[in-house]
């Protein structure tokens, strides 16, 4: 147990794997962010087979555990592919923020749904009223107000898949999981190693919490008598 | 003289409860139609239904001559009639000024530059010029209200659709919006508007409907309704009202 020996030895490993953490973190919300607004939109249009489509995103997401989504996109479809003869690969990368992304996606479609629901009806009536289509108003009235409701459940996302990164350790990601767990096997240092990670964690989780407070202070700077 | 609204045999349900039974009307240019009634008696409804918000189950409803339908170019159409609510429905992520601008603007109507100056034009005539980078949670009732109006003055609308717009403000604060709507009626604009406030009623408006349980019971002047109302559900209405202040 020595974590002054651990911090100078296994900090530059822990250090790259945390850097890899981030960049599929980032990289997979932005995917997911994407998608989730995509499925929102689907599933309040009119048209029904977008609405069930996004349904069934939805579904199967919410429905099953992410690790078994992680060896579904990385093992179980590439497999699938090649039953038909076509040589297919993928990344353990790719398939981590696919995976990741298309998780979030889903989670995140559900909270501007919420962000949606929470608009008052009066404010399509009034754009509506003006002579802005269904579509127009929802994208010029609703919307904004939809996603700054939805920050703080955004911002809280954004932490669960940070956190959610170290799962696809399982398919050797080069992440800080998968790299603390070598330099343990190496070491034994097992404190102190885990230690150090949970801290990296800490750390950023602490800086994102503080960026949603600034932005959330900033949106709702009218309400702030509320206090 | 020239029609503005005509409104034929207008039938609108909720599931069973039948909330308008049969309202026709015509309203010409420049007249302003006071509409009163009881609670639940439709009267909200029935101008919702004049610019679609509603969908009536039959009947028509026709604006210059245009038929209002939900698919044939309603958007379009709704452009021309300005729609002020009882909860002013503001939108609050913006500004006063962008609160007005955003429909000249976003529909293409008017260049950036022409509808900002409309902005300040129509903030002048509201009273609330100094208002125009405020926010509408910074305002009051009255302020918001006001600002409303504004917001469906900025399409240059022909007919002005008023849904108990006092209904949700304190006493002191319904004068001020009062006074705009006097204005405007005194301006000549078409007006509906959906009222309690029985005095305005009599002194602004040209016609008065009494609405209940879904029909049009009398219309008249509103010296005829005011003074005298010929059905017994009018006299026994109106028996509650007290104009001597």
């Amino acid at each position: 147990m020595n974590i002054i020996k651990v911090l100078n030895e296994a900090f530059p490993f822990l250090l790259k794997g945390f850097g890899i953490t981030m960049q599929t973190t980032f990289i997979a919300l932005i995917i997911a962010i994407f998608l989730g607004l995509l499925s929102c939109l689907a599933h309040l249009s009119c048209i029904k087979i977008f609405s069930f489509l996004s349904d069934v995103y939805v579904w199967i997401i919410r429905g099953t555990p992410l690790i078994v989504q992680v060896f579904y996109i990385y093992f179980a479809i590439p497999q699938l592919i090649q039953h038909f003869g076509i040589n297919f690969r993928i990344s353990v990368f790719t398939a981590s923020i696919i995976t990741l992304g298309l998780n979030a996606g889903a989670y995140i479609s559900e909270i501007f749904r919420g962000g949606v629901l929470a608009v008052d009806v009066g404010q399509t009536e009034a754009a509506r009223s003006l002579g802005f289509s269904k579509w127009r108003s929802l994208i010029r009235v609703v919307l904004p107000q939809a996603i700054r409701i939805s920050i703080p459940s955004l911002v809280n996302q954004f932490i669960i898949s940070l956190k959610d990164t170290s799962i696809v350790s399982v398919i050797s990601l080069g992440e800080i999981i998968y790299e603390a767990k070598i330099y343990i096997g190496r070491t034994m240092e097992s404190f102190s190693t885990w230690t150090v990670v949970a801290i990296f964690y800490l750390i950023i989780v602490t800086i994102l919490t503080q960026i949603s407070m600034v932005a959330e202070r900033n949106y709702n700077r009218v309400n702030k008598s509320q206090c | 003289m020239l029609i503005k609204v005509s409104v034929k045999n207008l039938y609108k349900s909720f599931g069973d409860l039948k909330i308008l039974k049969g309202i026709s009307l015509d309203v010409t240019e420049g007249e302003v139609v006071g509409i009163i009634g009881p609670s639940g008696s439709g009267k909200s409804t029935f101008l919702r239904c004049l610019n679609l918000l509603e969908q009536p189950d039959s009947g028509e409803v026709f604006i210059d001559k245009n038929e209002l339908k939900k698919d044939k170019n309603i958007d379009k159409l709704r452009r021309n009639i300005g729609m002020v609510f009882q909860q002013f429905n503001l939108f609050p992520h913006i500004t006063v000024k962008k609160n007005i601008m955003l429909a000249p603007v976003d529909l293409k109507i008017m260049s950036k530059e022409e509808a900002e100056s409309k902005a300040y034009e129509l903030l002048k005539r509201v009273g609330l010029a100094d208002k125009a980078d405020s926010y509408p949670k910074q305002l009051s009732g009255g302020q918001q209200q006001r600002v409303a109006i504004a917001r469906a003055l900025a399409m240059n609308p022909g007919v002005m659709l008023f849904d108990e717009p006092t209904s949700a403000l304190d006493p002191e604060m319904v004068v001020e919006v009062l006074e705009v709507i006097k204005e405007l009626a005194l301006s000549s604009m078409t007006i509906i508007i959906v009222t309690h406030e029985m005095r305005f009623a009599r002194d602004v408006a040209n016609r008065i409907l009494f609405m209940d349980g879904g029909r049009i019971i009398e219309e008249g002047s509103p010296d005829s309704i005011f003074q005298n109302p010929k059905e017994e559900r009018t006299k026994k209405f109106l028996s509650f009202v007290n104009f001597d202040d």
